[in-house]
């Protein structure tokens, strides 16, 4: 590799790992959801406030991942749901149902939690507050005394096992009173009247915007989903001050509250940052020094973030993958084989690739940057194989008639003959890993998949435009950048029409 | 491993019983052939005769089943292959040019590699432009913006270029219209004359082969049917097939070049 290349790869390596930090801060995580984020940024300002280094790591891409993260010590700290550890994290090991049955099954796996913190984010059944005050609805039960009031619960709801079927039977309801369809739609059709009841989660943003109101679940139906602040016992060890302060949140923040909070960011558009500044300053009387980053320089960074991602995976994908090809093409069999195993990985599911790296790579930048590599493998190492086994057989012999070496062969016949498909290989591959790479703000690699992903939880187009269009962009600009390579580089010989 | 039945001075390229077969059929039995320097044979035959598969075996790009081929006395080999084909000029039909290089390029690529000063490179490539009569304002073109013609001459350069011992072409005129053709081989005739080389002509054209070579190399599935001047394989056949071959090409050609010869 000449120097200038080796530059480069440092540098682009540099940017895309972010600088190591001697002593590693406390890591807080959040789910790619409003509510969880306000949650994990009102935790690390917190913790932020006691003078500890903390590190935000929010919005990652879901239960599975953030836990996978806690668990291989990529995450300190993140926000949960006490119905989701039982339901889901630990199903398998029949986590016990109280809170200190909870909270002892945790400790002997290392972890703890904060809290809970005051409210549930559970299934409800919510009316419109001014037809509910009218018929004096206060609970669910209520509901049986009339039956004409018209049901629409979303899809999902209709089918869960903890959903409709048993709600229905356990405050007995006639089951067929309710119908299906899309969960919007369902809040739409309450505002315009075509509907009366519907279910919701009870912090939703919109009881708050519509003026809905929530139906107590007086026979205690509805699992709940107490919130806390799950942690790893050896980073409350390390920072023992800042978990104190953290306990603080516990039972602090109610359904009332939490459904506030939502509000502001998700109709309010106000970052979630801020509101949880505002909570903890109104509520706690803590100050917390947060800046929001300017809009040009968010920009900038994430553009930084996504070329590092896209630039260091391609690098690394071109030089494993051109000698792949070349080998592949050599050995018919092992390029069989060598096909067929980077074929494979590129059926993984780009999300599940992901939350495989995590356990390996933690979160960040790495994981992303890895399965990158891998999904560019395929395109560069088949178009090599393509391009060299297309040379004519003639041609080669000439070329070995010659007396010309394997290696000269390679080098000043096979793979300029083969140029253009390559090319053709990385362009592919580099067009792909711009669109994938948006995916990367899911584990925490920012990029402009960073503003997609929060446009999409807070249901605002223009955010989610802020990352599309630059990426797009950056797309088409990559396919003009490798067109002009084409131009320069192909040689002449083999165009259409060489000047 | 048959003796040498015509022992020769220099011997350029010497086949020693050598064989070949592929997929358990025959594509060349035992074969003994023998071409010393400033010599020219044509080897003729229909196609799948093993015309090729003689070139090949000269070339080291095949290796025998059985028998031996010798280079300047030495056995081809892994070690030496390398250094032997640099010492023989292989032109294919339509040239057998590398299409992401210029004419001059194709035609310097073995000296460039070897490292050839670049006097001795354009000196070469001159005496080479006035031999081939190529014309010299086309050595910067690729070869697909080159007649048939020119692409056979250039290929002709390429395989002469390092001033090689034994000169192996494989059909050289086969893409080629005849007018063009006729002039052509006028001009290789001419220059085999010059060069005093050993050459072999793969043919599937009696007359041309007669046309270059005094002597001939008749095969049939993968068997020397006769060796020996057109005048023997006219006069003398040793086979009916012979007569058939002969007779087949007659009907071929209305105006035979070979009655140059």
């Amino acid at each position: 590799m000449t120097r200038p290349a080796a530059l480069a790869l440092l540098a682009l390596v540099a940017l895309g790992g972010g600088a190591a930090a001697a002593a590693p801060p406390l890591r807080v995580g959040s789910k790619a959801f409003a509510e969880s984020v306000i949650l994990g940024e009102a935790a690390g300002l917190l913790a932020a406030s006691t003078g500890v280094p903390v590190e935000d790591r929010r919005a990652l891409g879901g239960t599975r991942l953030c836990w996978d993260a806690l668990a291989s010590g990529a995450l300190d700290l993140y926000p949960e749901y006490t119905g989701t550890l039982r339901e889901e994290i630990l199903k398998d090991q029949g986590a016990p149902a109280d809170l200190e049955g909870l909270r002892a099954a945790l400790t002997a796996r290392g972890f703890g939690f904060i809290g809970p913190l005051g409210f549930d984010n559970r299934y409800a059944l919510a009316m419109p507050e001014a037809v509910a005050a009218r018929l004096d609805i206060r609970a669910i039960s209520d509901l049986a005394r009339h039956p004409e009031l018209r049901v629409g619960l979303s899809n999902e709801f209709m089918r869960r096992r903890d959903g409709w079927p048993g709600l229905a039977a356990r405050y007995a309801l006639s089951e067929g009173r309710a119908q299906g369809l899309d969960h919007e739609l369902a809040i739409r059709g309450l505002a315009a009247g075509d509907l009366e009841v519907t279910d919701i989660y009870s912090t939703d943003a919109e009881i708050a915007r519509d003026g809905l109101r929530v139906l107590t679940d007086d026979r205690g139906y509805f699992p709940r989903y107490q919130a806390i602040l799950l942690y790893r016992r050896d980073a409350a060890a390390r920072w023992p001050a800042a978990f104190a302060v953290l306990g603080r949140l516990a039972g602090q923040i109610d359904d009332a509250t939490m459904l506030r909070l939502n509000a502001r960011v998700k109709i309010d558009k106000i970052p979630e940052r801020t509101v949880a500044a505002d909570f903890l300053a109104e509520r706690l009387g803590v100050r917390t020094a947060h800046a929001d980053e300017p809009r040009w320089r968010a920009f900038w960074r994430r553009a930084r973030e996504h070329l590092a991602l896209c630039s260091v995976s391609l690098l690394a994908a071109i030089l494993c993958a051109l000698p792949l090809g070349i080998l592949s093409a050599r050995r018919p069999r092992l390029g069989q084989l060598v096909l067929a195993a980077v074929g494979v990985v590129q059926t993984i599911p780009s999300l599940a690739l992901l939350v495989f790296m995590i356990p390996l790579l933690g979160i960040g930048a790495w994981p992303a940057t890895a399965a990158l590599f891998l999904y560019s493998l395929l395109p560069i190492v088949r178009n090599t194989h393509a391009g060299l086994t297309g040379i004519p057989g003639p041609l080669r012999e000439s070329a070995e008639a010659l007396g010309l070496p394997r290696r000269a062969i390679l080098w000043r016949i096979e793979l300029p003959l083969a140029f253009g498909t390559i090319l053709a290989g990385i362009q592919s591959a580099a067009v792909i890993n711009i669109g994938t790479a948006t995916l990367g703000a899911l584990v925490g690699a920012g990029g402009f998949g960073q503003p997609i992903f929060a446009g999409i939880r807070l249901d605002d187009v223009s955010l989610i435009l802020e990352g599309a269009i630059p990426a797009s962009l950056l797309a088409l600009a990559v396919q003009a950048l490798f067109d002009l390579l084409e131009r320069l580089f192909v040689p002449k010989g083999l165009r259409a029409n060489p000047r | 491993m048959g003796p040498i039945l015509n022992p020769i001075l220099d011997p350029i390229l010497e086949l020693c019983g050598a064989s070949k077969r592929y997929d358990g059929k025959t594509v060349l039995a035992p074969l003994d052939l023998q071409i010393a320097r400033g010599e020219t044979v044509g080897l003729i035959g229909p196609s799948g005769s093993g015309k090729t598969t003689i070139l090949r075996l000269a070339l080291g790009l095949l290796t025998p089943d059985a028998g031996q081929v010798r280079f300047r006395g030495a056995p081809l080999a892994a070690a030496n292959v390398r250094a032997a084909r640099q010492q023989m000029g292989y032109v294919v039909q339509d040239g057998g040019l590398f299409p992401h290089l210029t004419a001059a390029e194709n035609v310097e690529l073995m000296a460039r590699h070897l490292g050839w000063e670049a006097g001795r490179i354009d000196a070469r490539r001159a005496e080479l432009v006035e031999l081939t009569r190529f014309p010299a304002d086309a050595l910067e073109r690729y070869p697909s913006h080159l007649s048939g013609g020119q692409r056979q001459r250039v290929g002709l350069m390429r395989a002469l270029f390092l001033d090689p011992a034994l000169l192996l072409l494989d059909e050289p005129l086969g893409a080629i219209d005849p007018l063009v053709r006729a002039e052509l081989q006028d001009d290789l005739s001419a220059i085999f004359a010059r060069l005093d080389k050993a050459v072999i002509v793969v043919t599937h054209d009696l007359a041309e082969a007669a046309f270059f070579a005094r002597r001939l190399v008749l095969l049939r599935e993968g068997r020397v049917v006769q060796q020996g001047s057109i005048e023997t394989l006219l006069r003398a056949p040793a086979e009916p097939f012979v007569t058939r071959f002969v007779e087949a090409q007659r009907r071929l050609a209305i105006a035979p070049t070979g009655g140059r010869a």
